[in-house]
């Protein structure tokens, strides 16, 4: 650089920190400028339009307050068709109807959606498709430019005056938290506007943070952010579910002679009950032969945090933290630390900790005998679940494990064809359920692997007429032409479509 | 087998299906089915339950089902019982194919 | 040989569970039409339980169905419909003495004619729950070549003495003893009462441990959860495998030879040393004839 061109101390001393009597100036911390007294006036301040895209996070769960909050005020302001792009949307988020029929939220980008919202839309509510993103996708395409976030109304529970915020309170016992802020910390980092919601004003600085001051514009409290008997239960239980217990033993069974069982492996296990359960039948292993994780990622339970705490894992990389044990530990725990979406599951991001898994267990609405994996759709159709980081995991880790049960009530797990392809089968390694394991042919180094360790196996077909033996054979669901979903894969491209269910035959 | 009275078999836990059987208002089978699964199952559901009803021999009945994703097995065994309570009888006869 | 480690009930009217019942592994599988069945949903437990056991494939698993006792005015009805769908055992409740069996077995000898199966094809078990019942297992025990087993039902047993039960079973120890007893002098199974909290896997496990011990042949449960480990404790231990492997060698040795004397590292091998390694290997799912491979240790 050209050095004559930094300027002297001379000519800035009377603007920098000292006052022109010579005396510092102090800081004033306590007026950033970003404090706004409501969603109003920080609507206002982003400079909010129509044709925008908004986002949220989906931290707090089914007791956000947010999404609600910030769509009502908006709709009382007038301004119309926007994009809701939302890291994920729960039943909670039904009002959300009222606001595309009226033209505020024409497009929306979600990883999944349930409840009264989700019903609506299957059965054709919006004029244009929604778009579904794994949670790796999302990060990537924020990352990349390919969804632009015009204002990101952040809900967290901490939040000092300048804008550090995070998903827990340090300065207040039994205050709201969420634990990790990790989907939000891309929209942070990337939307042009960002707006703080919080309950709780903390003095600064709010360290550690999830989300730095630098990156926020704007700083709205507010009396409740959430429910938080619907952002978090204590902890994630137990199931004394004796069905999804075999499927567990057996899924344990699989990972523990799969040869990516060894001292120092990295693993992430879904929230479900099966995979929940998985994880105590490996730690009696883990103990008994004194093996420990080198890390574990992803949604993280109070299970995980446990074993962390006892020495089973060494780290733990907490993007969403799925109970209060969880959070507590995110806030206690050194080596228990908050990631950010692309640093989990990012698909041209060659350090996405995904990457680094050895296996992974997860959950299954559907599953086909070419082990495409739906977690999205119901068996009628209807949108009712979430992609999460299915697909990122499934594609990272060396070996994906699928638990599910056989059937659910009358409704087969395993079909001829998926509703709707999530996970691509050519991801997708095992398939675990309480009356076989059926081990993707693509694998013959597992088949190997299970056989030797005299592991029975069946045939995903074989698995297949089981279930239609015990439930029948479904008749095939009616679809219109009309599209009301985009399913996207973790690198952004097409997928799948979600068609309109047609129910004039009912 | 005649209905004369109404009557009710089954729970609504998950995997049952509680069936109710009264009097026809016309001839014939009447039914009225709600079903967790109708789109895929909601016509089988239908037939074994007119199809258990024709093995009883009630020719006219109407029936309310709310069904929670039951077998075929069961709703046959509910059926069985609602049309037995229905026409207050319990001469059963185990060798009819149910 | 059957095993009978586990007899898992299975709440007659309970469409969940009568469909699931076959994925967790249980010896026996036991649908009740009895006390887990409400007075007023007799009739239906009956159809349901009918409708499964005529429908729905359970495999290998023996299925037993616990009726009502003839003098509710229930059971006659029960046996009409279950005995022609085909259980392999019917359990008979509250059993007081010989009479109670021969009485059940002329209702099923006669449904088995009337409905063209073949005499003799339907099982029976009493249920012994009284102290009169107790003191009359032997002669329950040897009432009828169709009964395969014996079994204990603890709570109206203890209610009869005046007593409780507790977690040493002291108040069970006579009925223990004495229905096990009666029930090997037939030659035929003894099963134990249930052990009915579920979420006490530590108490589960030192009364099935003690019941093992004493010589039953298995356990009434009322969870699947409580499957695992019971098996686990009726597994032999492998020494005692290896030595019941050798035991049969030596035997089709023997046999081989045409010798009817085989011996062991010099001994002769005794016949309760056969049965036992017998018992054993099937125990632990091994075939003791070794016409299949045995697995490699």
């Amino acid at each position: 650089m050209d050095i004559s061109k930094i300027r002297h101390i001379d000519d800035i001393a009377q603007n920098g920190p000292f006052l022109p009597d010579g005396t510092k100036q102090k800081g004033n911390m306590g007026d950033s400028g970003k404090m706004l007294e409501s969603i109003h006036d920080a609507i206002v301040a982003t400079g909010l339009k129509d044709g925008m895209t908004i986002s949220f996070h989906h931290h707090f769960r089914n007791g956000d307050y947010i999404v609600n909050m910030v769509l009502d005020e908006i709709a009382k302001m007038g301004i119309k068709n926007l994009t809701v792009a939302a890291s994920s949307l729960a039943s909670c988020h039904a009002p959300m109807i009222e606001h595309i029929k009226n033209g505020v939220v024409t497009h929306i980008e979600t990883s999944g959606m349930r409840g009264e919202l989700a019903e609506q839309i299957s059965r054709g509510l919006m004029d244009f498709p929604v778009v579904f993103r794994s949670h790796g996708g999302r990060a990537a395409a924020i990352a990349r430019g390919e969804l632009h976030i015009d204002v990101a109304f952040l809900g967290a529970p901490s939040c000092d005056p300048l804008g550090n915020a995070n998903g827990y309170n340090r300065d207040e016992e039994g205050a709201t938290m969420c634990g990790s802020l990790g989907y939000a910390k891309v929209d942070a980092e990337y939307a042009d506007k960002v707006v703080i919601i919080t309950d709780h004003v903390v003095p600064y600085p709010n360290t550690p943070f999830g989300i730095p001051a630098v990156q926020v514009d704007y700083i709205v409290p507010v009396e409740n952010i959430g429910d938080p008997a619907g952002i978090m239960s204590g902890a994630t239980r137990f199931t004394k579910n004796p069905k999804e217990l075999l499927i567990a033993k057996a899924a344990a069974e699989v990972i523990m002679n799969s040869g990516y069982f060894y001292d120092g492996f990295a693993m992430q296990m879904g929230s479900g009950g099966a995979s929940l359960a998985t994880v105590r039948f490996l730690r009696e292993r883990m103990e008994q032969e004194n093996i420990h994780a080198h890390f574990a990622l992803g949604g993280i339970t109070g299970q995980i945090v446990e074993m962390h705490e006892e020495g089973l894992i060494d780290k733990i990389l907490d993007v969403q933290s799925f109970d209060l044990q969880a959070a507590q530990s995110l806030k206690d725990n050194r080596f228990h630390a908050q990631i950010d979406g692309c640093f989990y599951a990012g698909y041209d991001d060659n350090g996405a900790a995904v990457n680094a898994l050895d296996f992974v267990v997860l959950s299954a609405l559907e599953i086909d005998t070419d082990f495409n994996v739906n977690v999205l759709t119901g068996s009628d159709g209807v949108i009712r679940g979430a992609i999460g980081g299915h697909p990122d995991t499934a594609a990272g880790a060396g070996l994906s494990v699928v638990v599910g049960p056989l059937t659910r009530g009358r409704i087969p797990t395993v079909v001829k064809e998926v509703n709707t392809v999530v996970t691509p089968g050519s991801i997708v390694d095992v398939f675990v359920t309480e009356q076989g394991i059926a081990v993707n042919p693509r694998r013959q180094d597992i088949i190997e692997k299970m056989e030797a360790a005299g592991i029975e196996l069946t045939d995903i077909e074989t698995l297949r007429e089981k279930a239609e033996k015990i439930v029948g054979k479904p008749d095939p669901i009616k679809h219109l032409d009309r599209v009301v979903g985009v399913v996207l894969y973790r690198d952004n491209t097409v997928i799948d479509q979600i068609k309109q269910i047609d129910e004039s035959a009912l | 087998m005649k209905i004369i009275t109404t009557a009710s078999a089954g729970t609504m836990e998950s995997s049952d299906i509680i069936v109710r059987i009264e009097p026809a208002e016309k001839p014939g089978i009447e039914i009225h089915l709600t079903s967790s699964v109708m789109q895929q199952f909601g016509r089988q559901i239908e037939e074994a339950i007119r199809g258990t009803l024709g093995n009883l021999g009630v020719e006219d009945a109407r029936v309310e089902a709310v069904d929670k994703g039951a077998l075929d097995c069961t709703i046959k065994a509910r059926v069985s019982a609602a049309a037995f309570r229905a026409a207050k009888r319990n001469d059963y006869d185990w060798r009819v194919k149910q | 040989m059957r095993l009978r480690r586990s007899m898992m009930f299975v709440p007659g009217n309970n469409p969940g569970m009568i469909k699931d019942a076959g994925i967790f592994g249980a010896d026996c599988i036991m649908f009740d039409l009895e006390d887990s069945v409400a007075m007023t949903e007799k009739d239906t437990a009956r159809f349901l339980v009918y409708n499964a056991l005529t429908t729905l494939d359970y495999g290998n698993i023996e299925k037993v169905v616990r009726i009502n006792d003839l003098s509710s005015g229930l059971g006659i009805e029960d046996l009409e419909a279950i005995v022609r769908a085909k259980p392999d055992v019917i359990r008979l409740p509250k059993t007081e003495n010989a009479q109670d069996v021969i009485d059940c077995e002329a209702e099923i000898e006669r449904i088995e004619r009337e409905a063209g199966i073949p005499v003799g094809t339907t099982g029976m078990m009493a249920a012994i729950e009284t102290a009169g019942g107790v003191l009359n297992a032997y002669e329950i025990a040897h009432s009828s070549k169709r009964l395969i087993g014996i079994a204990l039902g603890a709570e109206d047993y203890v209610t009869d003495l005046k007593t409780t039960r507790s977690d040493d079973g002291t108040e069970l120890f006579f009925a223990r003893g004495m229905i096990l007893n009666a029930a090997r002098s037939a030659g035929i199974d003894a099963l134990d009462t249930v052990y009915s909290d579920v979420n006490n896997e530590e108490g589960f496990i030192r009364e099935a441990t003690m019941i093992k011990k004493m010589g039953f042949s298995g356990k009434s449960i009322i969870n699947p959860r409580q499957i695992a480990p019971l098996h686990e404790i009726f597994m032999p231990r492998e020494k005692d495998l290896i030595k019941a492997r050798a035991v049969m060698e030596a035997i089709r040795e023997a046999n081989e030879r045409g010798s009817g004397v085989a011996s062991l590292n010099g001994k002769m091998i005794d016949r309760p040393v056969v049965i036992r390694a017998r018992y054993l290997l099937e125990l632990a799912g091994e075939n003791p004839d070794g016409e299949e491979e045995t697995q490699e240790v």
